[in-house]
């Protein structure tokens, strides 16, 4: 089975296919788009850092080999084609010929076995490159990842933000740990992307400029980016409405997010976060106490209402997670799921052995990391009420002390929210997986483990059939919602928001904002 | 002597800080996950390797100590930067605000307090009265977040957020009218619980002294009532405001933690509230050694400008 992708045919294609829409009007090249960071990035060099925060301007510095459409199809990017062996085990890129980097240095395959060293030794996501065991350089412009075993997800972790192609010249100065902390990784940047940096002002803004030499032809459109830093959501509210801001994402406080929903000139859309895939669920031990009990855990998703959730908390925000994996991803198989039954819910804890004495059945506790979600936990709290479980809510006075329970296991239930970061691989596997048990937080923190999950997961990622993964991963996810290690809730409402006579092409393809915006434009 | 107590007090603050960050349970390594999204075991402790957190506390301590002692606050787990460069360019934007505020308060309080003691029952200072008790109870984000959605909004005289426009360009007086307009609001909104405080403590000695016996002897002497308030009665009711002033120093840097996270103002506030979220011990630490600084700074000009009003005070040590 050989695959090789001529970009010369898709080339045509890519512009209606990237953007999900067809462009009724021709884009304008020029101008300086402001956008806006909700947090400060620690970091911009996005191969040694992730997160959706880093991700922005790092798509925007880095270029990556291949970029996704919005239907999850692969697109030649800083690689023009490329090819999968018949075994799976090697993946040939052949780069575009013309690439340079901001510093003028032509774009070698040097500096594509590199960058792939330096993420396999300072990224978090250790499962994306895992299987790659060298990288061949047979000529400047050809690269051939040579693999241990098929990996499928390598080619969604050769896009976004997650495989930034950085210089050797520049980063290679050091030990290759040290590159994380590379005083270059916040100034000086020498990227290889679409934009440059002009300035980073910790807590005031990342100010980007056209690269002139960028290796596509006529991108990108717009001169400057100006990525204002504006922590309070409230705050970046007002400059959307008052126009201060063209375009931001990542917003997701219902009420913000159904306020300017209403504002005639922003267009606000959940569009176009498959592939960070957010998900927000009530995690659950299933290593401590009464929750060992699969009995117990149903009883739990039977009483909680899920939609008291999307409706009164995230106001028809968010829409309904029934499975681990995202409901925009490729591989989701929606799960019939738990309406509420509360004489279902008090059964199933009577037949585990839990009747109620004095009023109650038993006490368990609930976390949670960040204040976005104490609604959500006090709901929990009140519902479990009814099926005479009491629930102590424990407040952790930041994110450490958290994931230090998290991460130690010491917990009954706890709100929580997991990225999917495109192939189910990087970001799904991690909490089903039983060789990953209280392996920090947002690992299987809930000390899950079930040989079936681990052998269909084990599969999957070594399926090169799109058709037969699809199905591994359905039987996985119905096994998960019916152990329900995790009771899934439902996606965080992320949205992007842009002055809808401004802005041409916002980024609403898979990635977010952890994707070039070389085409989009300023009307 | 003075400032070997200074310094004294200085070190037992940052070990005390030291110590007790370390208490408390996960460190920056988990703060730097989270902004990944997540990393494993191995990562971590190549993170805590990296910047010495795998140590022993007690050698955590005296290695921070000692670079403290030869001037050297060290280098951001978080920020990858070194803290005094951090800090350094954060502290002029909050010294510009809390500057401002700070005065501007200081002068229109004054002012205020004296125009209602001089009639404590008319219509004006029953308005500073319940202009000081709504500035002293209202909180600083919501006033923020009001007068942004009154100026930024509604009226959009003001802009939102941060401290200049980057896509303008013009000379000094452009970049100064600029930084003017987006320090308005969160000056304003600093500015009024410091307002409140000193328009009733400058209102509560200014009647005080006006009922004194010299006042009533230079009204007797045929002094107008305008000079007796303005020359002699001010000048004697200002040192309680300026030591108050002076105190508030301190409380006008915590105070701008929240006008600065509202208005995103690029300051040392928004750092430190940062730096506290994210465990970057060395950065908060290098914060409060600042601050510290800004501190006894204030207490020393507090301690001139008592003086220049009050002659007792000359002659003392």
């Amino acid at each position: 089975m050989k695959r090789i992708v001529k970009s010369l045919v898709l080339a045509t294609a890519l512009t209606t296919a990237i953007t999900g829409f067809s462009q009724a009007e021709e884009p304008k090249t020029g101008g300086t788009l402001v956008t806006v960071l909700g947090t400060n990035p620690r970091n911009l060099n996005s191969a040694v850092q992730s997160g959706i925060v880093t991700g922005f301007p790092g798509a925007q510095l880095f270029a990556s080999p291949l970029r996704y459409d919005s239907d999850w199809t692969p697109q030649p990017y800083l690689a023009e084609t490329w090819e999968v062996s018949d075994d799976g085990l090697s993946v040939t890129l052949n780069l575009v010929k013309n690439a340079k980097f901001h510093d003028g240095t032509p774009i070698t395959s040097e500096d594509v076995a590199f960058s792939v060293e330096v993420i396999k030794a300072n990224h978090p996501f250790k499962a994306m490159f895992a299987p790659v065991e060298t990288v061949e350089t047979p000529d400047a412009h050809t690269a051939i990842l040579k693999l241990s075993k098929p990996h499928p997800a390598l080619l969604l972790a050769m896009s976004g933000q997650l495989m930034s192609i950085i210089p050797k010249h520049i980063y290679g100065d050091g030990e290759i740990t040290d590159v994380k902390a590379h005083p270059r990784n916040n100034e000086n940047v020498v990227g290889s992307g679409p934009f440059k940096l002009t300035e980073f002002k910790n807590g005031e803004h990342v100010i980007l400029e056209r690269f002139d030499d960028f290796f596509m032809e006529g991108r990108p459109y717009l001169d400057k980016v100006v990525m204002r830093i504006i922590t309070d959501p409230a705050a970046r509210a007002i400059a959307y409405e008052n126009g201060e801001l063209h375009m931001g994402a990542f917003e997701s406080l219902p009420r913000i997010v159904n306020r300017l929903k209403k504002v005639d000139s922003l267009t606000v859309t959940a569009d176009g976060y498959g592939a960070i895939g957010p998900i927000s669920w009530l995690a659950m031990n299933t290593a401590k106490g009464p929750l060992t009990d699969v009995r117990v855990r149903k009883a739990i998703a039977y009483a909680v209402d899920k939609d008291f959730i999307h409706k009164a908390l995230m106001q028809g925000t968010a829409s309904d997670s029934t499975s681990g994996i995202h409901p925009d991803s490729p591989f989701y198989a929606e799960q019939e799921g738990y309406a509420l039954d509360l004489e279902k819910s008090a059964a199933l804890l009577d037949e585990a052995g839990f009747p109620v004495k004095d009023g109650s059945r038993m006490s368990l506790t609930i976390d949670f990391g960040w204040p976005g979600v104490k609604a959500e936990v006090e709901y929990v709290k009140a519902a479990l009420k009814k099926v005479n479980i009491d629930v102590e809510v424990r407040a952790s006075a930041d994110f450490p002390t958290w994931a230090k329970k998290m991460g130690s296991g010491d917990f009954d239930m706890s709100w929580d929210t997991v990225f999917n970061w495109g192939d189910p691989v990087i970001g799904v596997h991690r909490t089903y997986d039983s060789t990953n048990i209280l392996k920090g937080v947002w690992s299987n923190t809930q000390s899950y483990s079930n040989a079936r999950v681990d052998e269909l997961m084990a599969m999957a990622g070594v399926e090169a059939d799109p058709a037969k993964r699809t199905a591994l991963y359905a039987e996985f996810q119905a096994i998960i919602a019916d152990e329900l290690p995790v009771y899934h809730v439902n996606t965080v409402p992320y949205h992007t928001i842009y002055q809808t006579d401004k802005v041409g092409n916002p980024p609403v393809g898979i990635w977010g904002t952890s994707t070039p915006i070389d085409m989009t434009y300023l009307k | 002597m003075r400032v070997f107590y200074a310094v004294i007090l200085l070190l037992a603050v940052l070990v005390l800080n030291f110590s007790m960050m370390h208490l408390a349970p996960g460190d920056v390594a988990d703060t730097i996950s989270q902004s990944m999204g997540g990393a494993d075991e191995e990562i971590l402790d190549q993170i805590r390797a990296d910047y010495g957190l795998d140590q022993p506390f007690l050698v955590q301590l005296g290695r921070y100590i000692g670079n403290v002692l030869r001037f050297d606050l060290g280098y951001s787990f978080f920020y990858n930067k070194p803290v005094t460069e951090l800090i350094l360019q954060r502290l002029p934007a909050t010294l510009l605000l809390v500057f401002v505020a700070q005065i501007l308060a200081l002068f229109i309080g004054v002012i205020l307090g004296v125009i209602s003691a001089r009639k404590p029952n008319g219509i004006a200072s029953h308005f500073v009265t319940m202009l000081a008790l709504f500035g002293y109870s209202a909180p600083v984000f919501w006033t923020g977040i009001l007068l942004l959605i009154a100026f930024s909004l509604k009226i959009q005289i003001f802009p939102v957020a941060g401290m200049r426009d980057i896509t303008i360009s013009g000379g000094f007086w452009v970049h100064f009218v600029d930084v003017v307009r987006h320090l308005v609001l969160p000056v304003i909104t600093l500015g009024s619980i410091f307002l409140a405080l000193y328009s009733r403590l400058s209102r509560a000695t200014m009647m005080e002294v006006l009922g004194s016996d010299y006042v009533r002897t230079a009204k007797a002497k045929g002094l107008s009532e305008r000079e007796v308030v303005y020359k002699h009665a001010l000048k004697n009711s200002l040192s309680p405001v300026i030591t108050l002033a002076g105190l508030q120093f301190s409380a006008v840097i915590s105070g701008a933690v929240l006008v600065e996270a509202v208005f995103s103002w690029p300051g040392l506030g928004t750092l430190a509230f940062q730096s506290i979220i994210a465990r970057d011990t060395p950065t908060i630490l290098g914060i409060l050694f600042f601050s510290a600084l800004v501190v006894i700074v204030g207490n020393l000009l507090t301690d001139l400008a008592l003086r220049l009003v009050d002659p007792r005070m000359r002659g003392k040590g």
